[in-house]
């Protein structure tokens, strides 16, 4: 915090000051600004004020009087990571189509979700944005030195937006299917870029891409709770 | 069926509730027909309940409350520590403890070993049986 600012004149009591009126004329030097500026305090020309502009009478006043909701500045931060789920951890994820997959987690985009690969030749899992409450962050770290995130970012998972064709017949309709399921073969080697580096790093430690390619599921006898991840 | 294992002085512990549990300890005393007097190398010495004690096969030559140095001397010369980590309870604790610190990663290590440990055995199984059989 910013040292506190010297007061020249503390308030002794509620209602009395330290220092009188005269005497705080010449504490704050305007004699010396007077004497600078012959005679006379400084002045600042007056700025020219703007011509009002013409404003027209409303032509409609509403009945009753609307209230306007309080003004809301705050800006929300990406979600705090917990401590077990770095960059190179792999993590366990417990919904969707990929439940019980295990995948290495890359990076945190500034929504909050992690963004997180399979690697895809491995597992199955493309590069994904993944929720960090549907995950389980376990021990075993990946070196992901080689790897370069710099350019995903929540707007490279958006959906893409499609002008709109002329309205046409079902013809038309059949055709735009068909064309909207293949990836963009951009996304497939951005895939292969991000995954190369990564799989050199997993063939590293002996089982470990068995590992990823592995579900996990509890079984009978295992009490989650005892588990250490 | 006689007692084998006696509450008296010397007697090796182990602490099976509260905030010590699953230390070693050893009686130093005996307090009334409920507590006894109990003290370990890395514990202040303090009165327990028998009932949370469970008695060990390991006896120790020490003399009424002992001084500590003189009871940790007592304990390596009769090499507690060595003696319990031989023993099949002291072994099968110590697995116990390897098992539930087992990471994700060493689970599935152990489920992979377990499985190629499986099917060497079985392999060597149909050798002997077509062994027999022919």
């Amino acid at each position: 915090m910013a040292p506190k600012q010297k007061t020249r004149n503390p308030e002794l009591i509620p209602g009395v000051r330290k220092v009188s009126r005269s005497q705080m004329y010449h504490k704050r030097g305007l004699w010396a600004i007077k004497a600078k500026n012959g005679g006379k305090f400084p002045v600042h020309a007056k700025q020219e004020t703007l011509a009002a502009v013409e404003e027209k009478p409303p032509k409609f006043y509403p009945a009753d009087d609307i209230k306007k909701p309080l003004s809301n500045k705050r800006t929300a931060k990406p979600t705090k990571l917990r401590a077990s789920v770095t960059p190179g951890t792999v993590l366990i994820i417990l919904t969707g189509r990929f439940k019980g997959k295990r995948v290495v987690f890359l990076k945190q985009l500034t929504s909050g979700l992690l963004l997180v690969t399979g690697p895809y030749k491995v597992n199955g899992v493309p590069l994904r944005r993944v929720n960090q409450a549907y995950v389980i962050g376990t021990s075993t770290k990946v070196d992901i030195s080689g790897v370069d995130v710099s350019k995903f970012d929540d707007k490279y998972f958006g959906k893409q937006v499609e002008k709109k064709k002329k309205k046409g017949e079902t013809e038309f309709f059949e055709a735009d299917k068909q064309e909207k399921n293949t990836l963009p073969t951009e996304k497939k080697d951005d895939q292969k870029a991000v995954d190369a580096p990564l799989l050199k790093a997993l063939e590293a430690v002996p089982d470990l891409k068995a590992y990823l390619g592995a579900r996990f599921s509890l079984k009978a006898g295992i009490k989650p709770h005892e588990l250490v991840f | 069926m006689p007692f084998k294992r006696f509450v008296e002085i010397g007697r090796v512990a182990l602490v099976n509730y509260g905030e010590d549990y699953g230390k070693l300890v050893v009686i130093v005393d005996v307090i009334d027909q409920n507590r006894a007097l109990v003290d370990s190398p890395d514990m202040v010495r303090s009165q327990m309940n028998f009932k949370r004690l469970s008695l060990t096969d390991i006896k120790i030559d020490i003399k009424r409350v002992p001084k500590k140095k003189v009871l940790v001397a007592a304990m390596e010369a009769a090499d507690v520590k060595g003696k319990w980590e031989k023993s099949s309870w002291g072994r099968k604790l110590i697995v116990q403890k390897r098992r539930a610190s087992l990471n994700d990663f060493d689970r599935f290590k152990l489920m992979i070993a377990k499985i190629k440990k499986a099917g060497v055995v079985r392999q060597e199984l149909a050798k002997l049986k077509k062994e027999t059989a022919s």
